[in-house]
Parts: structure tokens; sequence; C-alpha cells
């Protein structure tokens, strides 16, 4: 029997492998595809060089700052959507109107009023950002229990006080795992811009590979990509448990 | 009640009409360049231009052949993976965790690849909105598999049905809201994928007819487009809550 621990790792060391013999014994050529041992290779050897980080650090820095900007503006909205049933009444149709856009459709206008580089993938970033952020946070504040709105009522605490001192606090689990899909929806917007207009990060840089006909590269830098967006996860899953503990699972009011 | 909604409605109607007469507002003082920022009249004659002339139509059938095509494949393969995935424990065991891992994936980062191994084709494009498409599905299903209550496998065993007939007759519409909120989720990702795929690849498509206009300073087409792919984003996730609610009615008329 194999113990209950390996079992996941089973079918990725198999498939590996056998990739590995089938391209050896078949003595593959190819620009579309790689030997393993050849794509750590390239991974090694992309990862002592210099530019894999300034890839990664475009990307991540695009990444995170259009996350920031996005939830900011999706999250002040939320809240004062989920406070106000009238403000939430009067924005309805607006909302349900822009929200639809793909954000990628919005590349060749960013693209014609900002340029390539940071600024573009920032602003499309954030822009997917927002919506998650805003839609969800207005449900988690929408969802507070409400006699902590009735005691904030009954202290005649003012609109600012509300925000801070009952609706964040009772809120955050919830708003937190909005942030983890805005953070992921980041990610992979940022890498979409990169592969398909945007000449920084590592999105670029894959599609140079690819170009290049480097197709070991290409897979390490895909690989590296997977990489980042599972320890993004990761990382954020983590802080969620050890900030919240089960009452982010349970997402309701602690 | 519904008087009150029906005004409520009017009034957010009339906070959208506001801003786009703000928009228009914008655009006609010329506080940003007309270059990035058409008015909506402008839009509006280029989107009534672009279906009168057919270059329009033309393009959004495209893009919803690509995502439509994409979207069905990826249908069918993750329902039936996830469903091939979901009903055996060992599969569960060996198969779920490395399909786990490969979620966090951005997926458009298989596009390089896809064109490494397809060129700059339809099949290309595909491929990835239907990789794209596949992940919401497949896990939806898995996950909706694995949360039958199991009860029912048990009178599916007293019963001495066979595992296709337990699959179909209880697994999948008991995980059938999980599976269409996967289905609803790929739509999106669908949408993107085709617009992506189209950039790149300058296939025919709403995709291209944005990049093509940004390229040429045709501000007023380019909005013409991005307001199109915002109405097609819009009706087909309304036809998918629509198709939802259609397909759950049975869950609550209490059979």
């Amino acid at each position: 029997m194999i113990p209950h621990g390996l079992k996941p790792l089973l079918l990725p060391a198999v498939l590996i492998a056998a990739f590995e013999i089938w391209t050896r014994v078949t003595n593959m050529q190819s620009d579309s595809l790689a030997p393993p041992s050849a794509i750590a290779a390239a991974m090694i050897e992309a990862l002592s060089g210099g530019e894999l980080w300034t890839a990664t650090r475009d990307t991540l820095a695009s990444t995170l700052a259009g996350l920031a900007i996005g939830s900011a503006i999706g999250l002040s909205l939320g809240i004062a959507l989920g406070i106000s049933n009238v403000f939430n009444r009067l924005m309805e149709v607006t909302i349900e109107a822009i929200r639809p856009i793909p954000s990628i459709a919005l590349l060749p206008i960013a693209l014609i009023a900002l340029g390539f580089g940071y600024r573009m993938e920032i602003v499309i970033v954030a822009f997917a950002c927002i919506w998650p952020m805003l839609i969800l946070s207005r449900a988690a504040v929408g969802g507070i229990e409400p006699r902590l709105m009735e005691v904030a009522r009954v202290l005649r605490l003012t609109p600012a006080d509300r925000v801070r001192k009952i609706v964040i606090p009772a809120a955050l689990p919830r708003i937190f795992v909005a942030f983890r899909l805005a953070a992921s929806i980041a990610l992979i917007v940022a890498v979409t811009c990169e592969i398909a207009i945007n000449p920084i990060g590592l999105g670029a840089s894959i599609m140079a590979a690819q170009q290049a006909l480097r197709a070991d590269l290409m897979l390490a830098y895909l690989i590296w990509i997977g990489a980042i967006g599972y320890l993004l996860n990761a990382g954020l899953l983590f802080a969620q448990a050890s900030l919240f503990g089960r009452a982010a699972l349970a997402g309701g009011t602690p | 009640m519904k008087h009150t909604d029906m005004l409520w409605r009017a009034a957010s109607f009339a906070v959208a009409a506001s801003f786009i007469g703000l928009w228009q507002l914008t655009a006609n003082l010329k506080l940003v360049s007309p270059v990035f920022l058409p008015g909506p009249d402008k839009a509006w004659a280029a989107l009534l231009r672009g279906f009168s002339t057919g270059d329009l139509s033309e393009k959004l059938l495209g893009t919803l052949e690509h995502m439509i095509y994409g979207w069905f494949a990826a249908s069918i393969v993750g329902i039936a993976l996830g469903a091939a995935i979901g009903s055996s424990k060992a599969m569960r065991d060996y198969v779920a965790p490395s399909l786990e891992l490969l979620r966090p994936l951005p997926v458009s980062a298989i596009i390089p690849v896809a064109i490494a191994l397809f060129g700059l084709s339809q099949g290309m494009a595909l491929f990835v909105i239907a990789f794209g498409a596949v992940w919401p599905m497949l896990l939806a299903t898995i996950h909706g598999f694995a949360a039958v209550e199991p009860r029912l496998y048990e009178v599916a065993r007293t019963l001495h049905m066979s595992r296709l007939a337990v699959i179909l007759k209880i697994a999948l519409p008991s995980a059938s809201p999980d599976i269409l909120a996967g289905m609803r989720l790929s739509l999106t990702v669908a949408l993107i994928l085709s617009v992506v795929c189209e950039i790149l690849a300058g296939l025919d498509g709403l995709g291209h007819w944005v990049l093509l206009s940004a390229r040429a300073f045709r501000s007023a087409d380019l909005f013409a487009g991005v307001i199109l792919l915002g109405v097609v984003g819009y009706v087909t996730a309304t036809a998918m809550s629509i198709a939802e609610r259609h397909l759950l009615r049975w869950r609550t008329s209490g059979h």
C-alpha cells in the first residue's frame, strides 16, 4: 500500500517520468515541448540570471499596485453601498452596466491613453479588482448582525466612527476572503496584459521565450508563473487562517 | 411594494443616465483629449455605423463563436472528467490534489504554449478558451460529487444501480447547482480569453476590432467595441442565470 501522504505526488511523478522517457526514446526535437530535464536546466539557468527576477518584480509590482488601488476603491464603494440602501439602489443600473465589461477589453483604451508600461497595466488590474471587492464587501456589510448597527445608533456614533468601529471589524473576515479572490484575479489580469500587449514582466518574458523557439525556457517560465500564483494564494490563505481562524471559514460575523 | 421597486429602478436608470450626461459634457468641453475619450454620441454613432455596414456584427459573431465553442467543449470535458474523478475515491486521492495545484496558475500563461503547439490559429484560440474555461467546471463538478448526501449512495447500492446509473440519476442532479455555478464562472473566463486570443492572433472578432481601432486612433469605434463586449458579457451572464433558475426549479418545487 502507498502511504496516504504520497498519493497526491504519485500522478505528477509518473507523468514527469513518462514524459522524460518518451522524449528520450523518440529523441524528440520540438519547438513547443521539451523534456523535464531540459526544463529544469532552463529553470536553473533563468533563476541564476537577472532577467527572470526583473520580470518577476515588474509583474508583482503591477499586480500589487493594481490590487491596492482596485481593492481600496471597491472596498470603499462596497461599504458605502452596504450601509446606505438608498445609495445602493440608485447605483444599481450603473454598476450592472459597467461590471460585465471584460477588463481585458479596456486594454486598447489604456494603451492609447497611457502607452506601454506599468501605468496601463495597473489601471486594468485595478479595474478588474474593483468588482469582486465591491460585490463581496457590500454583501459582507449587508450581512452584519443588525443589533450591532442598533448599538451604533444608540451610541450616536458618527458615520466615520460607525464604519471604523463597527462595520469594518464585523465584516473583516469576509472582506479578506474578497481580497484573496481579488489578488488571484489581479495576478491573472497582470500576466494576461503582458502576454497580450504590454512588453514588461513575466508575460512578456514567456512570449519572448516562445518567439525565440526556446520551448524549455518557455515551460520553465510557465512553471515559475504557476509557482508565483500558488505562493500568492497559499500566503493569503495562511494569513487568513492566522488572522481570523475559524471565523473566516464560517464567513459570518464574529 | 411592486410600485416602489419600479420607482427605485427608474431612479437608478436616471442616475446611470446622468453619468452618461456627465461623460457627454466631459467630451464636449474637451476636458479629456477626444483622441482617448469620444462622447457617448460618437460611440453610439460608431456602433450604429458598424452594424449598418455589417463590420461590427461580423466581429460580434466571431467573438460569440470562439466563446461558445470553447465554453461548450470545456463544459463537456469538465463535467465528464469531473464526474469520473468525483465518483471514485481513488481518483479523488490521486488526481484531485494535482488539479488543486494547477488551479492558481494564471490560465493566460498557457497561451504561449498553445501558440507553440498550434500556431496563431483558430485551433489555438479554441484550445486556450477551453483550457481556461474547464477549471471552474471541473473543480465544481468534483466538489459537487463529493458533497452528495451519502444516504443517496446507500439507496443506490440497495437498488443495485450501476455506476453509470448512479452518476446520471443521483450524483449529477445532486451536484447540478455546483456545476451550473461553475459553468457561469467559466462563461466569463471564456469571454476574456476569446478577446485575448483575438488580440494576439488577429482572429476575426471584437478583440481584434478594438485593437485595430486603438492602433488607428479611431476612439469612437474602440468604445463601440468595448460597449458591445460589455453587452456580450451582460447578455450571456443573464441568459446563464435564467437557464440556471429554470434548470434548478425542481429543487424548490418539492419533488
